[in-house]
């Protein structure tokens, strides 16, 4: 069987997916929880509860304030007791919602249908769907949160040709993707269903050839819906080569399509349109059961994590409570990272709160984390070799570090994806990332501030 | 013998020729610039810093010539001094501005300020601030990595090891601003030098309430407003849980230093007071106070 | 670097055999000056952390003591560490800095230096072979071609055949008369994934072909490929010298033009030049271009042309 991957650069880590076998279990509500209005990409939400008010689980607290932002729901029933700044897991403040969680369990708002049973036949019409989702506050869950309804609407002249769902799961160590294909694929695949039937393409499934119980169960599903139901009948489910960043949008489309996105182009201009396996289950959810995306699968994992866990979190919940479900911190410096290794981010503040798209909540030990020294760059190519956007590292980190920007935006520096291929091959240990990185925002800002054409 | 008679012959018309090629060229190729350019240039102390806005001595001084006034054009590293001169050398007036110096508004020592996380990734403030807060519980004070000082070309900027903040050599800075722009968390200041470089500021800009900006550095202010209300002179505000005082307005009567009740607000190079004067002060003044006042540039110290 | 070393041991093991205590002599002085300059330099000159610990002076020590002839002096040693060192690497701002390879550039500078030293291939007694002057084969070829004679002609007087080169029965400096010893170390860094064969294999096929075109329009003046591949500086040249990351293009094809260029400056000057041997003439005017074949050969960037 012919399997697919993308053709530039690109590493193989170890894939440490020692929480696939664990079960998803729902996680005990905090009796406390912290909503960010600040969970997607685009503006954030504004609170539209006030301290006191009395909040059913799925109500609407924040609501969109531009055209690239989404409803925020309460995911949990009680009573708001602030609204204001809090900390995230930078350090940062951002607004968000305090909750104190009634003791007498969810209070569903209206329409939320509370039953698990599988519901396959949707309605057809596009707006009711999209209106649909964008009620129910979806946001992609592969980790960049875009706006589902945005993403699901292409701008004018541009047509979709094919859907691509990311079931790659790419990063180490998650597994919360795994889980859902394994346990839920009608859901998944209905979610798949209705995505398709909005963008009226068809849609193709890539999961990584790790996965052999994944592609085996949402083969099966697809077999059985397919059968029953016309709506089925466009959906492919595509082996892909274990490879890092095959889950990034760009990396999946080479590999899916074999087409390349251009740069500073929306994937549509390629006819794709690249969503998450955690988003399709979502979309599935708004739409059957017009709940919304209130909580979500996150992968609780690390060789020191007390436990192995594939928790169903509210959103919102502190990662210290998550952690303490799990077995508690184990001793010693634990580097805690929301994500996976490769791209995720450290949590510095474990007070807290998860997001809609948080995935993974990972405990590395120090020695796992700690950082070489930094050695002199030998001009090896490794990092040119391991870029899978095809840039070329040492060279941007040379003229980053003598701050040379138009030469930087030449070489391509905004193309970044920040995947961290290159700080993971170099040889001589030099954090390539972290400057490049730099490079890229102060690009990034130069060219956003120019004068539109 | 023959030979070298010829090579003399041929370096020496060589040489003619190509010295009548380079006066040719140096005269049609000749660029016409006002001469008062380099007048200016020359009185310009030449680091080429760009603190004044322009690429450098040579733009300053074409600006300047070019300029109606000298109201917007000002030299931070020469000073009132050097822009007298380019005011005579061109006879236009020049502009009054006090000195000024720059100022670390971060007194969150090693001691006082505890780390909560440990940072392994590149050592420079900068790429901290694109990750996350800071490694203290202050997600506001200086991160202690020193791009101020790499920024800093005239070495007035250096890191104390004993307290991990950047320490100003008032004798060297220039107020150019260069460590303004580095520092991604705004912890430095430009602010007037003050008569014989005295001054009063609140060393401190952690905008978190009291509690817990105090619980993340016992030196943070925690804007509890004693000093603005002490202030006679309405030159303090209390904004965001953050007290500042207005340089133009403060008369450096000292009032709000001692009634600070975490020791944020810094008075730098005042006199040491009279050993008697001190008895009649409250006991809420430490007794430490008078040697940081004597010490010049010590104002991460306390 | 550490496996570059562990590449090298093969080599080094034979060329003691061979040569005995006053190969081990040069080996031992070559690296103590290499990493004492390196040390030295780095700490009182440049006021830096010494750069001993990356062990890429090691590197550069063993390639140049295999690079001197078995009788060279042990002086020779010292002053080729300094080149190779102080003005090779560390004069352009030390490891990854450097536009050539240090090794090469000593071995130059000292052949062009101390030519009779250099070439004075009288060999001291080793381990398992007794002591025998032997010119280097490329160096019998050349000055018997200058005599008048065919390459046959000369061949046949030296009872030379490839197959002994293999087992260093031949002249040559330390690194040049143990192939199968450094094949050895090719196969290590290829299997270690140290270095990728492009630029060896390239340098391989481009002597080959190239003396397999010549040796069939005159066989007479000529020498063959196999000839070619197995003796001089061939082997040592194309896996441990033109493979060095920092002196070498970066993208494979940029690593293939490279190598062909070698190949091919290699066997002009073996053919045509005044020196029986070319390779380190060829790797140092290579290095000089491998800037340009960077630029000229970069990775396709992904979603631009």
């Amino acid at each position: 069987m012919k399997k697919f991957t993308f053709k530039i650069g690109g590493v193989h880590p170890n894939d440490s997916k020692i929480s696939a076998e664990a079960a998803i279990e729902p996680l005990k509500i905090s009796p406390k929880i912290y909503i960010s209005m600040a969970q997607h990409l685009g503006a954030p939400a504004n609170p539209v509860v006030a301290v006191g008010d009395e909040v059913r689980t799925g109500q609407i607290i924040g609501e969109p304030s531009a055209f690239m932002s989404c409803y925020v729901h309460s995911s949990v029933t009680g009573k708001v007791v602030s609204v204001g700044p809090y900390k995230d897991i930078a350090g940062r403040e951002a607004i968000h919602v305090g909750i104190d969680v009634s003791p007498d369990g969810d209070v569903w708002a209206d329409g939320i249908i509370t039953d698990n049973s599988l519901d396959v036949k949707f309605p057809t019409d596009r707006q009711t769907l999209l209106d649909k989702i964008k009620a129910c506050g979806i946001v992609g869950l592969g980790g960049a949160t875009f706006p589902t309804h945005v993403k699901l609407c292409p701008p004018p002249g541009s047509v979709a040709e094919c859907l691509i769902i990311n079931g790659a799961e790419c990063e180490p160590y998650l597994t919360s993707d795994y889980r859902l294909m394994v346990e839920r694929p009608e859901e998944v695949l209905t979610g798949v269903a209705i995505i398709k039937c909005i963008l009226g393409c068809r849609a193709v499934v890539g999961i990584e050839e790790n996965k052999p119980k994944a592609i085996e169960s949402m083969k099966k599903a697809l077999e059985s819906l397919s059968e029953k139901n016309s709506e089925f009948n466009d959906i492919d489910i595509l082996t892909l080569k274990k490879k890092y960043p095959q889950g990034g949008e760009k990396q999946l489309i080479a590999a899916v399509l074999g087409r390349e996105v251009a740069s500073g182009a929306l994937p549509i201009s390629v006819g794709a349109v690249v969503q998450n396996v955690g988003t399709a289950l979502a979309v599935y959810e708004a739409v059957q059961k017009n709940k919304p995306l209130i909580d979500n699968t996150i992968t609780v994992t690390g060789q020191v994590s007390p436990s192995q866990k594939n928790y169903l979190t509210r959103v919102g919940t502190p990662y210290k409570d998550i952690i303490a479900a799990a077995g508690g911190l184990p001793d010693g410096n634990i580097k805690v990272i929301s994500g996976g290794p490769m791209m995720g981010r450290a949590v510095s503040n474990l007070d807290a709160t998860t997001l809609k798209g948080t995935g993974a909540v990972l405990m590395l030990s120090e020695e796992q984390t700690k950082r070489k020294p930094a050695q002199a760059c030998i001009s090896c190519g490794r990092c040119v070799d391991a870029c899978p956007m095809g840039l070329e590292p040492f060279y941007l980190l040379r003229l980053s570090r003598a701050g040379m920007m138009d030469a930087l935006e030449e070489n391509a520096v905004q193309d970044c994806i920040e995947c961290g291929c290159c700080l993971y091959s170099c040889p001589s240990s030099i954090a390539l990332l972290d400057e490049i990185r730099l490079a890229k925002a102060s690009v990034m800002k130069i060219i956003k501030s120019r004068p539109r054409k | 013998m023959s030979v070298i008679v010829w090579t003399i012959i041929v370096i020496a018309s060589l040489a003619v020729i190509l010295a009548a090629m380079l006066f040719f060229i140096s005269k049609k190729f000749k660029v016409e610039e006002d001469p008062r350019i380099d007048v200016v240039e020359k009185l310009m102390p030449g680091a080429n810093c760009g603190g004044c806005g322009f690429a450098g001595c040579h733009a300053f001084a074409e600006a300047a010539v070019r300029a109606e006034d000298l109201e917007s054009i000002f030299c931070p590293v020469g000073g009132v001094a050097t822009m007298k001169n380019v005011a005579e050398a061109l006879g236009k007036k020049a502009v009054e501005k006090a000195p000024q110096v720059a100022v670390v508004r971060c007194n969150g020592c090693k001691e006082v300020r505890e780390k909560t996380t440990i940072y392994g990734g590149t050592a420079k403030c900068s790429v901290i601030a694109a990750l996350y807060a800071g490694d203290t519980g202050c997600g506001y004070g200086c991160l202690g990595c020193g791009d101020c000082v790499g920024a800093c070309e005239f070495g007035a900027l250096s890191m104390n090891a004993q307290t991990g903040l950047p320490e100003v050599d008032e004798a060297k800075c220039t107020s150019c601003g260069k460590c303004v722009k580095a520092c991604p968390k705004g912890v430095i200041e430009l602010r007037n030098k003050g008569p014989r470089s005295m001054r009063v500021f609140v060393s401190c800009i952690n905008r978190d309430k009291g509690a817990v900006a105090r619980k993340a550095c016992k030196n943070a202010c925690i804007g509890c407003g004693k000093c603005a209300k002490v202030c006679t002179h309405d030159a303090i505000t209390v904004e965001n849980n953050v007290a500042y005082i207005d340089f133009s307005k403060c008369k450096l009567c000292k009032k709000c230093v001692s009634e600070c009740p975490t020791g944020a607000i810094h008075a730098l190079n005042f006199p040491a007071p009279k050993p008697v004067a001190t008895a009649p002060t409250p006991a809420a003044s430490p007794a430490s106070k008078p040697e940081t006042e004597t010490k010049p540039v010590e104002e991460a110290k306390q | 670097m550490a496996d570059v070393c562990i590449a090298l041991i093969p080599a080094v093991i034979v060329s003691v055999l061979f040569y005995g205590w006053h190969s081990l002599l040069i080996f031992a002085v070559s690296c103590l000056s290499c990493c004492g300059i390196e040390c030295v330099v780095t700490t009182y000159l440049l006021k830096k952390k010494s750069t001993c610990g990356d062990l890429s002076a090691l590197v550069t020590a063993i390639l140049l003591a295999l690079n001197l002839p078995p009788s060279c002096p042990w002086w020779i040693a010292i002053i080729g560490a300094v080149v190779a060192i102080g003005i090779g690497k560390l004069s352009f701002g030390g490891l990854g800095q450097n536009l050539f390879n240090p090794a090469i550039l000593a071995r130059v500078f000292l052949l062009v230096s101390f030519p009779v030293q250099m070439t004075n291939w009288t060999s001291p007694k080793g381990f398992i072979a007794d002591a025998f002057t032997g010119a280097t084969p490329l160096g019998m070829i050349n000055e018997g071609i200058m005599n008048g004679e065919s390459v046959s002609q000369i061949l046949s007087k030296s009872s030379f055949s490839p197959v002994l080169s293999l087992f260093a029965e031949v002249g040559g400096s330390a690194g040049e008369i143990a192939d199968v010893a450094l094949l050895i170390g090719f196969i290590y860094l290829l299997c270690r994934r140290v270095i990728k064969p492009y630029i060896t294999l390239s340098i391989w096929a481009s002597v080959a072909l190239f003396s397999f075109i010549f040796n069939m329009i005159n066989p007479d003046l000529y020498t063959g490929p196999l000839f070619n591949l197995l003796t001089g500086g061939v082997l040592l040249g194309s896996i441990f010298m033109a493979t060095d990351y920092v002196t070498s293009p970066m993208s494979n094809l940029g690593g293939v033009i490279f190598g062909l260029g070698i190949g091919i400056i290699t066997m002009l000057i073996r053919y045509f030049g005044a020196y029986p041997e070319g390779v380190s003439f060829a790797i140092l005017i290579m290095n000089a271009f491998v800037p340009l074949i960077n630029s000229a050969f970069k990775q396709r960037k992904y979603g631009r042309k």
